[in-house]
């Protein structure tokens, strides 16, 4: 393991361009940014321990390997991002072989159908919950999404991608991209409702 | 005045704040005036901040210096080509 250089002090640009001259302090830099979240990317994608670290490993490699490719024009994460979602769908896809690939089912345009409970939440619903209660929540409702929603919901509002980066990194349309957001929003603030409506507050009351 | 199904239909954008000031003032008008409508705002609103406020978790030890090694090994491959 090479000496850490004072990589800290260096900006993304930089750290990039050494790294692309092999040095790998440089690089182990970028990647102490951005593995935990590229981690949780592909656990939230492939729903499996084993097949995120493999996910992990084959984006930062591929990644160091690839660097002349990248252009600088999208941010460096937006780039390993788009590597990791590839990545996490191919072994989404290998496991689920024998089915229908779920990215690229016809999306349900019926909204309505999402919404059917309707009750006022907590003003904090997180100080409801202890903080490792609250991920077990949150991870569980994302995990019960079908990968078509689940994958744009987590680029756009856990990475907090942009639509257009989304769209990109899924191959797949901008006007797809709002309508898989609207309904994996709609169906988690349903699954949500249970633990974080206001108490007493009767479910159906404003229908 | 909007309908409810043309509300949701403009959820996302209102919620992201990428419509223009006009139809702004038409989705806040209905949502004074439906209580079904405010309620799935604010809820949508409350499950995106939740979300937004989730940290990582810190990757385990032993990953993360199984892909150091990984990144080691590719890089002295690189160097004896």
């Amino acid at each position: 393991m090479p000496a850490t250089t004072e990589a800290g002090v260096f900006d993304e640009s930089q750290l990039v361009a050494k790294a692309r001259e092999g040095d790998l302090a440089a690089f182990n830099e970028l990647v102490q940014r951005y593995d935990r979240k590229i981690f949780r990317l592909a656990k939230h994608i492939t729903q499996n321990d084993e097949d995120a670290e493999d996910v992990l490993q084959e984006t930062f490699l591929k990644a160091f390997e690839h660097l002349g490719d990248f252009q600088g024009q999208s941010k460096f994460y937006t780039w390993i991002v788009r590597i990791a979602v590839n990545e996490s769908l191919m072994k989404l896809r290998k496991r689920k072989s024998d089915r229908t690939v779920p990215l690229d089912e016809p999306v349900d345009t019926g909204e309505d159908q999402v919404v059917r409970e309707i009750a006022v939440w907590e003003d904090n619903p997180e100080q409801k919950y202890s903080r490792e209660e609250m991920a077990n929540i949150l991870e569980e409702a994302v995990d019960t999404l079908r990968p078509a929603f689940r994958t744009v919901f987590v680029l756009r509002d856990i990475e907090e991608l942009s639509t257009e980066e989304t769209a990109e990194a899924l191959g797949i349309s901008i006007p797809a991209v709002k309508s898989r957001l609207l309904r994996a929003r709609l169906q988690l603030r349903e699954k949500l409702t249970r633990f974080f409506k206001r108490k007493g507050d009767d479910v159906f009351a404003y229908l | 005045m909007l309908t409810c199904k043309e509300f949701l239909q403009e959820l996302n954008d209102y919620l992201d704040d990428t419509v223009d000031i006009e139809l702004r003032r038409r989705l806040e008008t209905h949502i004074t005036e439906c209580p079904n409508c405010w309620v799935i705002f604010d809820t949508t609103k409350k499950t995106i901040q939740v979300y937004k406020g989730m940290q990582p978790q810190v990757i385990p030890e032993d990953v993360h210096s199984r892909l150091m090694q990984a990144l080691e090994k590719k890089l002295a491959a690189k160097r004896h080509l």
